[in-house]
């Protein structure tokens, strides 16, 4: 969920009252925000660089709020303010227009060469903008909220921001070799090829993320003013020549990106969130894009879009009993103008562009049932009538839990994740031979596999509790993961239990005895007639010699036929025992003990 | 009692060996004085003598002798008084003709730290008749045995009284660990309100259940590598229901069933690619997805509890893997109302009453809405589950209804079960690192019970 911070005076400026820290808190819980943190930038630093540094630091009070992740048109002061307003019925909500200009309209080419890296690209102006220092600072900070969140961290659209009277269009976007490409970037003062950016930036704590989108192309995206002027390398850096202060009037935004969607999405939160600061509010100059395939299309879209949802159906949806004109009223709040139309039981609302987040009837739901207010909706009971079922495997281990802390075993939880040298190495075995699933990309070696066996979690439970009087008894009854070619996935689940005595002497008889409770809380007699299980020694220890191997013959019971595989183990000072099941028609479960 | 014993105890002073020494033969410092003639003595001569060193320094203090360093053969000692009064002597000879007391206590000290008194205390006691006395001797009993009983003897036997105060002790005996006494519990708050469990056991998934199946589109962040673990090996699903999988392409990719879509290139190898499931509502999509091909539609109520795993930063309350529990509801025209409801119902038996729910985002439900409760000790209201309704372009490709609502919810296990056992550290709580005696030691789950007072009993 992304974090607004936005300074409280402004903030209520702009609402036009002062709020208690409890009611803003209580009106961002109604309109589905959480304020997250009351805070300052002089606290900030002190909190992260000590105290010495933050000597100096603004200490304006700054709120810190936490948007819904797709909820892009509050991702600024300006959009916050324009949605409470309009929740609060302050103000109505604007319409935003697409204007053409009265002289020559700018105009983007996209050229084929960008076809491979990044193909997509939209462009805008705003006109006659007045920038303030607080407005500036939002206009930056909007866009690096846009790259974190629905951009990507650039990968899908980046976005560039230019003084627009520095330049001079039509421009050109495409692509060329890094050693190619030379200019002089935002806040340097000389010229660098691209090669010698990607170097530089390696080191740049902002910038160093973002390298790895085109590293490795042999072409760079990069956009041309008709002079040669180099607007931006995205997704990286842009030209230091069109660089925007607070004193720019016109600016000319480029969103390029591999999400043509999204490209549409982030030009349109822009142009309308900060078009209020134009001379002409919420009025955005239109630009040409051309591409490659010679068609040209003019941005923002600032599309708004008409849905038809029946007044019964919302009701129904939310659990109210509301008339079509308060409905309307309701949604027109959550900045979605509707009225009532046809029979009178429709409504037709209009979806502003900057909700791209409404895409269904549900969208327009939930937004009546904000509007309505969540926590003043009726409980009701749903009425369906249902008998309760246990998943036979999870029935059959709880039961088995019981029995086995009845049997004065003390139940172990362990990691379903842990590392290769876990399930083999310290066992004895080969990797290869575990048939473990691997993981791609684990941060450290607890995560390298999914355990195969039970033993490695309680052999490190013993290990951490050493200090505890002995003995040690100790169980689990939980999953393992194998690989299996005949599931969907390539893998399954196998239910084990694993069981350890932990003494100064071996007590062999204490777990053998164990498995023989089990074996008669089974309901499966001793003896080798059907049905029945016998303890057998088996060949081929995995562990050092000389070692005693016991397998145990287990007739397969139709009860068990769940798939369920029962792994016994027992470890005391270089002993160690396991039991394992095999197919059918019988189960084997190897003991495996050494010296 | 048989007999009666009085303590009493007294204190008198005797003196040391030294002491003896003196009182005999004069203090040191005396006979120094008494050795030297009058012609004086050699000093290394006089150390020489058994008093020599002390009685030197005291004599010399008493300033009964000094010491002439000019002599010709080196220091000589002469005596400064004709005589002197062996105040030592006298003392302690008052002492042992038992007249102490004419002593004053600072004389006593000075010469207790001399070393040459000690004080002695005399404990006696003074033993009478006791009201039960008798002459023949018997001993308490500390059990009752049959032969008392068949004797009769028990009658006149004396039976020692328990102690209470001591703690009994424990039974040996297997413990269940709390986070799964938890589960235990909740497991039986969803099977008393009908809800029936869903199968769990495959902790791995594609991407295909994980995420496509509920429309969470493949760009999104939760898909990053940064969130999810993915597989190597298998690296890829190997089965999809292809039929279902091109329904749940194009509402991606294009919409439909009134959606927008999220108009996309909608990419087969994504959803194909393994992992370790991030939610167990991969299981509730496959148990969905078999709802629907069931004809004609049967309402149900499904719950499950188990692992997921996600790839995150870990610190005291976040670990890569965890249980996560949901429940969900399919039936004919269910509202948030009836979500709110079955939430009510759900969380009052787990002694939370106080709800109130905010408006949240979720990729694959919509409306969604957070839950919080008043949390007494920490005075505000903390988030407890998450909840909403299954989006149509999660359900409908599946081929339920149009009309089958499903409404959702999900928290987490460790959480509750941290806040009801009181710990702060998720590594405390699980995996090989907790402390057993803490599994040993954990009281019942009674997640409706007021919490108890606080142990008083120490860890045994």
């Amino acid at each position: 969920m992304p974090t607004v911070s936005v300074k409280r005076d402004l903030l209520f400026r702009a609402l036009g009252r002062t709020y208690t820290d409890e009611e803003f808190d209580e009106l961002c819980f109604e309109f589905g925000l959480e304020l997250d943190e009351i805070t300052s930038e002089k606290e900030i630093i002190s909190k992260e660089q000590g105290n010495e540094k933050a000597e100096g630091a603004s200490d304006v009070v700054l709120y810190k709020i936490d948007v819904p992740a797709n909820r892009y048109d509050l991702l600024c002061l300006e959009g916050l303010v324009r949605g409470l307003q309009v929740f609060k019925e302050r103000i109505k909500a604007p319409v935003y227009k697409r204007v053409t200009p009265n002289g020559e309209i700018q105009k983007l080419i996209i050229t084929e060469e960008t076809a491979r890296i990044r193909p997509y690209a939209v462009a805008a102006v705003l006109r006659n903008i007045k920038f303030t220092k607080d407005r500036y600072d939002s206009f930056i900070e909007l866009q690096e909220k846009l790259h974190q969140n629905i951009c990507r961290k650039r990968a899908l659209v980046a976005i560039g921001t230019h003084d627009l009277d520095t330049l001079s269009g039509p421009f050109t976007y495409t692509a060329k070799r890094p050693s190619d490409i030379k200019f002089k970037p935002l806040n340097k003062t000389k010229e660098y090829t691209a090669c010698e950016l990607m170097n530089i930036y390696k080191t740049d704590n902002h910038l160093k993320h973002y390298l790895h989108i085109i590293e490795n192309k042999p072409l760079f995206p990069v956009i041309y003013d008709s002079n040669g002027v180099v607007l931006s390398m995205p997704p990286i850096i842009n030209g230091n020549h069109s660089k925007i202060t607070v004193n720019t009037r016109n600016v000319f935004i480029e969103c390029t990106g591999t999400d043509f969607t999204k490209a549409k999405i982030v030009l349109d939160v822009i142009v309308t969130m900060f078009s209020e600061y134009c001379e002409n509010p919420f009025m955005v100059e239109a630009a040409e894009v051309v591409f490659p395939n010679g068609k040209s299309y003019i941005f923002p879209e600032l599309a708004y879009r008409k849905e038809i949802v029946r007044a019964d159906l919302i009701n129904k949806k939310v659990g109210i009993r509301e008339t079509p004109e308060n409905i309307a009223k309701l949604l027109t709040r959550m900045h979605l103008k509707s009225e009532v139309i046809g029979d009178g039981n429709q409504i037709e609302i209009e979806i502003p562009p900057t909700r791209a987040d409404v895409i269904h009837a549900c969208d327009i739901v939930e937004d009546a049932a904000i509007a309505y207010g969540y926590n003043n909706i009726q409980m009701a009971l749903p009425k369906t009538y249902t008998i309760a079922n246990q998943f036979p495997l999870n029935k059959l281990t709880e039961l088995l839990r019981y029995d086995m802390a009845a049997a004065g075993f003390t139940e172990a939880l362990t990691f379903a994740l842990c590392s290769q040298e876990d399930i083999a190495d310290k066992l004895g075995l080969d990797i290869s031979a575990t048939k473990a699933v691997h993981i791609s990309n684990p941060k450290t070696a607890e995560f390298q596999v999914a355990r195969t066996t039970l033993l490695p979690g309680l052999l490190k439970t013993i290990a951490a509790n050493r200090k505890m009087p002995l003995p040690l008894k100790l169980f689990e009854i939980s999953d393992i993961v194998v690989k299996d070619s005949s599931r969907d996935v390539g893998a399954r689940n196998y239910r084990h239990l694993c069981a350890v005595y932990y003494n100064k002497n071996p007590g062999f008889e204490i777990i053998h005895g164990l498995l023989d409770r089990i074996m008669q809380l089974l309901n499966v007699p001793p003896g080798e007639k059907k049905g029945g299980y016998v303890i057998k020694a088996s060949e081929g220890s995995p562990r050092t010699s000389p070692a005693v191997l016991v397998s145990l013959l287990f007739l397969i019971l139709p009860a068990w036929s769940s798939g369920i595989k029962k792994k016994k183990k027992k470890k005391k000072e270089g002993r160690k025992e396991e039991k394992k099941e095999k197919d059918k028609p019988y189960r084997t479960l190897n003991l495996i003990f050494t010296a | 009692m048989i007999i009666e014993a009085e303590l009493r105890s007294t204190k008198r002073w005797e003196l040391t060996a030294e002491g003896e020494e003196i009182a005999r033969e004069g203090s040191h410092e005396a006979r120094v004085f008494r050795s030297i003639p009058p012609e004086g003595l050699a000093q290394s001569e006089l150390m020489r003598l058994p008093s020599g060193k002390v009685g030197f320094s005291k004599a010399m203090s008493n300033k009964w002798i000094r010491v002439d360093k000019s002599a010709a053969d080196g220091p000589r000692v002469f005596r400064v008084v004709d005589s002197v009064e062996d105040e030592v002597q006298r003392r302690l000879q008052l002492v042992q003709g038992g007249q102490a007391e004419k002593l004053g206590e600072k004389e006593r000290s000075e010469l207790r730290k001399r070393k040459l008194l000690t004080e002695v205390t005399l404990k006696t006691y003074w033993v009478s008749k006791g009201s039960a006395f008798s002459t023949s001797i018997s001993k308490q009993e500390t059990e009752l045995s049959p032969e008392m009983i068949s004797s009769g003897s028990w009658r006149d036997r004396p039976f020692k009284p328990y102690n209470f105060l001591a703690h009994g002790v424990l039974p040996d005996s297997g413990h269940l660990h709390p986070l799964l006494k938890v589960r235990t519990q909740f497991r039986q708050i969803f099977l008393e309100m009908g809800f029936t469990e869903m199968p769990t056991d495959n902790f791995i998934e594609s991407s295909f259940w994980n995420f496509d199946a509920l429309f969470q589109p493949q760009q999104h962040p939760a898909r990053d590598q940064h969130d999810t673990f993915f597989l190597r090996d298998p690296a890829e699903a190997l089965q999809l229901p292809m039929d279902y999988v091109h329904r749940v392409k194009r509402t991606h990719s294009q919409g439909g069933y009134g959606s927008q879509g999220y108009k996309y290139n909608w990419k087969l190898e994504e959803a194909r690619k393994n992992l370790l499931r991030t939610h167990t509502t991969s299981a509730s999509a496959r148990a969905l997805y078999r709802l629907a091909q069931k004809k004609p539609f049967t309402p149900a109520k499904y719950f499950s509890i188990d692992r997921v795993f996600r790839n995150e930063t870990l610190d005291a309350t976040h670990l890569a893997e965890f249980h996560q529990i949901e429940g969900v509801v399919a039936d004919h025209g269910l509202t948030l109302g009836h979500l709110m409801g079955v939430l009510r119902e759900f969380f009052t038996k787990l002694g939370i009453t106080q709800l109130r729910f905010k408006p949240a985002y979720n990729p694959y439900t919509e409306p969604s809405m957070e839950v919080f409760s008043y949390h007494q000790g920490l005075r505000k209201w903390v988030e407890v589950g998450n909840s909403g309704i299954f989006r149509p372009e999660m359900l409908l490709p599946m081929g339920l209804p149009e009309n089958v609502s499903v409404i959702a919810w999900g928290l987490s296990l460790e959480r509750p079960t941290m806040i009801k056992y009181g710990i702060n550290n998720i590594r405390e709580l699980v995996g090989h690192k907790v402390n057993l005696q803490m599994v040993y030691d954990s009281p019942l789950c009674r997640l409706d019970a007021e919490p108890g007072p606080p142990r008083t009993q120490g860890t045994a």
